[in-house]
């Protein structure tokens, strides 16, 4: 039984066979009504991004699935991909016939190795079915799909990254222009589109933009797949329309007395108690759908410090603020741990995290720092207790 | 006659670090045409693409910069050009951020100079060792930063222990991870400017570090010594090897006769250690400064160079016989030149199959060695063992090819020193003179004359123009002024990557004296058409090679031009740092120009050659002491390693 | 014909360049089957495949080196890799671990002398509502307790007996 009640209730396949029907333009000008943002977490108009890479003049094009899904604390996509992998499947196609793009590629993280018969399994049936290959049901469109394996690297997330992975290189973001929508995969123009936002695009393709808009906020159109877990009494993976604030999300998942939320993963906000009435949103908390709950008890040192080190080991190391700023973080964090970091150093500390945000060239080292921030924000006092000035 | 250039085929290097396909630079006609940017408030128009570094360069907008470098492809890694962008969230790379529409840009405001300063300081906080204890002090891109950016304490930190081992295993580059930044310059020069794939980046994030495969000593790998690395780094990460210690040592010997060669490329650069602008030579200056630091005699390598055009001309012209009139089907054509060390040893590396189109010549280098301790001390009554031969060459890798097993020749090692062109600096500073102040003094007999032809050795296409002087007068009798103005063979100079050319052979003469006894006539060359090519680089070697291989155009060719460094010996890894292509154009010019200068202009016309044939290599280039002194063999060495 | 394990090896890299190609592209595939084959990529391996998809055996080894599945020095038959992110850590991974560092009595990085176990450490597996989660070579175990660990210890050796040294290549094949 999924726990994905929307996703369940779609009818299979109607949303590629309205898109077959459909001219490539009207595809697009559906999803962009919808006001679909990327489910990965950057949130970027995927209607918009499916307009560039079908604008962009190439003999070939790829849609390539991120299914690399790394973000400490979210799961959502394993489940997606376990529960309603035709969807996405769908998404694809729908996706391809709307850039003309002739293959699509999932890039499946090496932790979830053991999903890969299921879905070799699907797409052998998605084949014979006629709903993959050449002519795809009649429709003279030509589309098919293939799974690519990471190995083990958190950075292939970020688009270019991945892209560099499926190039035989190690996985190390690019210089962004150019974008992957007009030089991506071997060159050529490719949509990277998180797994759950492909689901979306399929959903739509069948319901259309307005019962997605009629979700959500104006902003932040439609549902997300959120992942919880941490200190709450029913961890896993919900749907919830856009905007929920958190403190109805922890109503729902049991987490009531929460002493924060980390909202976005390690790369995302530390929200305390008394933001509990602000939204989950692109306009306010922005995510990819992971939510950890830290009960009463928990240090936020602790946290700080297994995330810090989760960026440490993460990190590409191509480019300085991050590949060294993350670790000076992380000294920092075990310094304020045993009290023997100066109010003065604490601010430089900040001073850096503000650099690496600004500063790191692709989007890990940008938001690494973010917990950083917000816990000094936010629990400055309980940081405070074991700081000592001695500058 | 006709040449054509052969256009860059696309680079291998990850395409992260690849530059956009809009190009760099160029008129301003360029297509897709023009955007204008303001950067502080200063209009530039510039052509679509062109980076938000280069744009500022033109209106005289410095932005600071460290794993940029003219050379190589954008990497926009280190993180010290970020400037603003109006209405981009985040700080953006200029070296790699392309202009596309009209942006405004500001270059150093609060948040990019702290920017700036936490880079700089995050890289000290992993960056070992002190300024003073550094042989890039002073010279050092990290330190200048530092400077610039006001640094006076380590607001991260700073090692105080190295965390890495020195690798001293190779006999011309030195590796010392301490001080290695990451800007991944050298990979990019290995990898795609060299195409040799020495180094790459292992590891991940704070751990990752620059290493050889699978982190085996540097002597060890696929390394063919170019030290295009060196002339790269921004730190002292990579070094050459340097022996001035030994030197010094030979030269407070007094029992040593220490004698000195001196190339022309250092002759043109050295002055760029003293503050001059590149294009300045110094040779004559060169001397006295090297006269007053202890050494014996000095030579000029430009004599052996003239010997080599003999002997390699020779050779190729027997090659051409034995293949055209014998039809012996073993000779293999084309023949390639062997006195670029870098170049011998990628052949050997990645082209084995190819070993016997080297050219059995030594570089003039080597064969001065051997000529030193045979001739030399013979004639002088000096007991070659207690002769020590040092060579100023602009190479890492002629520090290699003198401790070649093979360069024995004279019965001891033909060359016990090979210095770079920075470490006889180091030695002239070291000794308290101003080499741009000293007087001019000449070079030492028997070996003090030298032509235009060993000159232009330096430049890419310079071996191919002397041989071209020398093998035109030598077959067809006439006047190689008559065919080329000022006998200035100008298609094959200039910095192409590739460049050939055909001369067709319209006219023949006698066979002259010194090859009568290798052939009869040069009827046989009559209405041939002469094929050559020349090659810079050994990205572009390996263009050539792979036509060679799939039996292309160059495979038709009779003789090609290989430099394993790109511009040829001025551009060579012993060279004076920084470098780029302007500063190589420079030293170009100022080689041209004295080779404009010089009197006698062909190797064969070198009255101290003509001398050495007459009194010690009495049977003649080729002959059988040349044989054992001035040519050698080569090892297959192949890319597998253990 | 007796043929040396190099040429067996040199072979099936060839046959696996043939079925991925020779691009550069081909690189990570080509790694992850040897590697899971042999539990290793080794120098020689390294090289042919360098020279089958025309780039560099540093390359090669950059590339192996920045991936933890394909650079990990784990080589026993069994890897097992114990997620140490936030939510796993708060559900107690690290009694998990000292439970699983006892019963087979070598540390995190090291494999059992008998070759048949390797202890890694795993960046988040996505099995955060199901914490402490691992996986064994490409099995997930979740809510996995101090106690569960020998259970899964023996399981694993009961498939050892009865598969000998053969190696299930279900996924990568």
């Amino acid at each position: 039984m999924s726990p994905l009640p929307t996703f369940s209730s779609m009818a299979p396949e109607a949303g590629l066979d309205r898109a077959l029907a459909l001219s490539r333009p009207d595809i697009i000008e559906e999803v962009k009504q919808s006001g679909l943002k990327g489910r990965g977490g950057a949130g970027f108009p995927t209607g918009m991004k499916w307009n560039f890479a079908a604008a962009a003049q190439a003999d070939e094009k790829f849609i390539i699935c991120n299914a690399d899904e790394g973000e400490p604390g979210t799961f959502k996509d394993r489940v997606i991909l376990q529960d309603h992998a035709d969807l996405v499947f769908e998404g694809m196609t729908i996706a391809g016939k709307a850039v003309n793009a002739q293959e699509g590629i999932v890039f499946l993280r090496g932790e979830y190795t053991y999903l890969r018969p299921q879905l070799e399994a699907a797409l052998a049936k998605r084949r014979k079915k006629g709903l993959l290959g050449k002519d795809i049901l009649g429709s003279g469109l030509d589309f098919d799909i293939r799974i690519f394996m990471g190995a083990g690297a958190y950075i292939c997330g970020e688009e270019t990254a991945l892209i560099e992975a499926l190039e035989g290189f190690r996985g190390e973001p690019r210089n962004r222009p150019p974008f992957p929508v007009n030089t991506g995969f071997l060159g050529r123009p490719s949509v990277v589109n998180n797994v759950e936002t492909l689901a979306c695009a399929a959903c739509i393709m069948q319901r259309g933009a307005a019962w997605w808009k009629a979700m959500g906020t104006e902003k932040s159109t439609g549902f997300k797949v959120f992942s919880i877990s941490g200190d709450c009494g029913k961890p896993g993976v919900y749907e919830f329309p856009m905007g929920i604030t958190v403190a109805q999300l922890l109503q729902e998942v049991a987490g009531v007395g929460a002493k924060a939320v980390q909202v976005g993963g390690a790369s995302g906000l530390c929200i305390p108690a008394s933001q509990f009435s602000r939204a989950i949103a692109f306009e306010d908390i922005p995510t990819g759908g992971s939510i950890i709950v830290f009960g009463q008890h928990r240090d936020m040192l602790d946290v700080l410090h297994n995330f810090l080190e989760f960026f440490v080991d993460e990190s590409c190391g191509q480019c300085t603020p991050c590949r060294l700023g993350n670790g000076k973080l992380l000294e920092g964090v075990e310094l304020l741990k045993e009290g023997k970091c100066s109010m003065a150093y604490l601010q430089e500390l900040c001073a850096l995290g503000d650099t690496m945000q600004i500063a790191s060239k692709c989007g890990l080292g940008q938001s690494s720092p973010s917990a950083f921030l917000s816990v000094v924000k936010n629990f400055r006092e309980e940081l405070m207790g074991r700081t000592y000035s001695q500058v | 006659m006709s040449h054509t250039t052969i256009l860059d085929t696309g680079s291998r290097a990850p395409k992260s670090q690849q530059s956009l396909s809009v190009p760099r630079s160029g008129s301003d006609e360029a297509i897709g045409g023009t955007v204008t940017a303001s950067i502080n408030g200063q209009d530039v128009k510039v052509p679509l693409g062109t980076t938000i570094l280069a744009a500022a360069q033109k209106v005289g907008i410095r932005i600071p910069t460290l794993c940029h470098h003219p050379d190589l492809c954008v990497a926009g890694v280190c993180r010290v050009c970020v400037v603003e962008v109006e209405g981009q969230r985040t700080l953006q790379a200029a070296c790699a951020f392309p202009i596309t529409s009209p942006i405004k840009v500001l270059t150093h405001t609060q948040k990019v100079r702290q920017t700036r300063r936490h880079v700089i300081d995050l890289l000290l906080s992993e960056h070992y060792g002190e300024c003073y204890a550094c042989g890039r002090n002073n010279n050092c891109e990290l330190q200048s930063l530092a400077k610039e950016y006001g640094v006076d304490f380590f607001r991260f930190g700073h090692p105080d222990k190295p965390k890495f081992e020195i690798d001293r295993s190779s006999y011309s580059v030195i590796r010392d991870n301490d001080k290695c930044v990451l800007c991944r310059r050298c990979v990019r020069t290995c990898i795609d400017l060299q195409e040799v794939g020495t180094i790459e980046v292992a590891g991940r994030s704070d751990k990752s570090y620059i290493t050889t495969f699978k982190d085996k000593p540097l002597g060890e790998v696929v390394c063919i010594n170019c030290g295009q690395c060196i002339n790269r780094c921004p730190t002292g990460a990579l070094r050459a090897n340097d022996p001035t210690d030994e030197v010094w040592a030979a030269i407070d010997d007094p029992r040593k006769h220490v004698v000195i060669q001196t190339a022309p490329s250092p002759r043109a650069a050295i002055g760029e250690c003293f503050g001059l602008p590149p294009g300045e030579p110094l040779t004559f200056e060169l001397n006295t400064a090297l006269r007053l630091c202890g050494f014996d005699r000095i030579f000029d390598t430009n004599f052996t160079a003239d010997l080599t055009i003999i002997e390699e001309g020779t050779e190729l012209i027997l090659r051409l016989y034995k293949a055209l009139v014998a039809k012996d089907p073993d000779i293999a054509l084309p023949q390639f030149t062997s006195c670029s060390p870098g170049w011998v040893k990628y052949l050997e590396h990645f082209y084995a199959q190819y070993i016997p189109n080297l050219s059995s010549a030594k570089s003039p280098q080597q064969m001065f060695g051997a000529v030193i301790k045979t001739y030399y001390a013979e004639k002088h009554g000096i007991d070659p063992k207690d002769i020590v031969t040092v060579a100023l060459m602009p190479c890492s890798a002629k520090k290699f090819e003198c401790n070649r097993s093979e360069m024995d020749d004279s019965g001891f090692k033909d060359v016990d020193y090979g210095l770079t062109t920075r470490e006889l600096a180091k030695m002239i500073s070291e000794a308290g003179l101003e080499l741009p102040k000293l007087p001019k003094s000449d070079f030492d007999a028997p070996f003090g004359t030298a032509t235009g032809s060993g000159v232009i050795f330096g430049a890419t296409g310079g071996v191919m123009e002397a041989a071209l002087r020398t093998v035109i007068e030598l077959v067809t009798g006439a006047k190689v002024e008559n065919l080329f103005e000022k006998a200035n063979i100008i298609p094959v100079r200039g910095f192409e990557g590739v460049k050939y050319v055909e001369l067709p052979i319209t006219q023949v003469g006698p066979v002259p004296d010194i090859l009568k006894h290798l052939v009869p006539d040069w009827e046989w060359l009559k209405g041939a058409t002469l094929k050559v090519a020349v090659a810079h680089g050994t990205a572009n070697a390996r263009k050539v090679m792979e036509d060679i291989k799939a039996g292309g155009k160059f495979s038709q060719c009779h003789f090609i031009e290989f430099m394993g460094c790109p511009g040829g010996c001025i551009g060579g890894g012993g060279q004076p740092i920084p470098t780029s292509p302007e500063i190589r154009s420079a030293r170009a010019k100022a080689i041209y120009a004295e080779d404009a200068g010089y009197e006698v202009r062909k190797s064969h016309e070198n009255p101290d050659v003509v001398t050495i044939y007459k009194e010690f290599l009495t049977d003649g280039p080729c002959g059988h002491k040349s044989h054992k002194l001035l040519h050698t063999r080569y090892v297959a060495r192949g890319k597998y390693i253990e | 014909m007796l043929m040396t394990a190099r040429e067996r090896l040199a072979r099936e890299i060839k046959a696996l360049a043939e079925k991925h190609g020779h691009a550069r592209a081909a690189l990570i595939p080509i790694v992850q089957e040897i590697k899971h084959k042999y539990r290793k990529v080794d120098d020689f391996a390294m090289q042919v495949i360098a020279d089958q998809l025309g780039i560099h055996p540093v390359e090669v080894y950059s590339v192996v080196s920045f991936y933890a599945f394909l650079g990990s020095q784990a080589s026993g038959k069994f890897i097992i890799r114990l997620c140490r992110t936030i939510s796993c850590d708060m559900q107690g991974k690290e009694r998990v671990m000292r439970q699983m560092e006892n019963d087979l009595g070598i540390k995190f990085g090291e494999t059992t002398s008998d070759g048949k176990f390797s202890l890694e450490w795993a960046n988040c597996m996505g099995m955060c509502d199901q914490g402490p989660a691992m996986l064994v070579n490409e099995k997930i175990y979740t809510h996995v307790t101090p106690e569960k660990v020998h259970e899964i210890l023996e399981e694993c050796r009961r498939s050892f007996g009865v598969h000998a040294t053969e190696q299930k290549e279900v996924y990568l094949v």
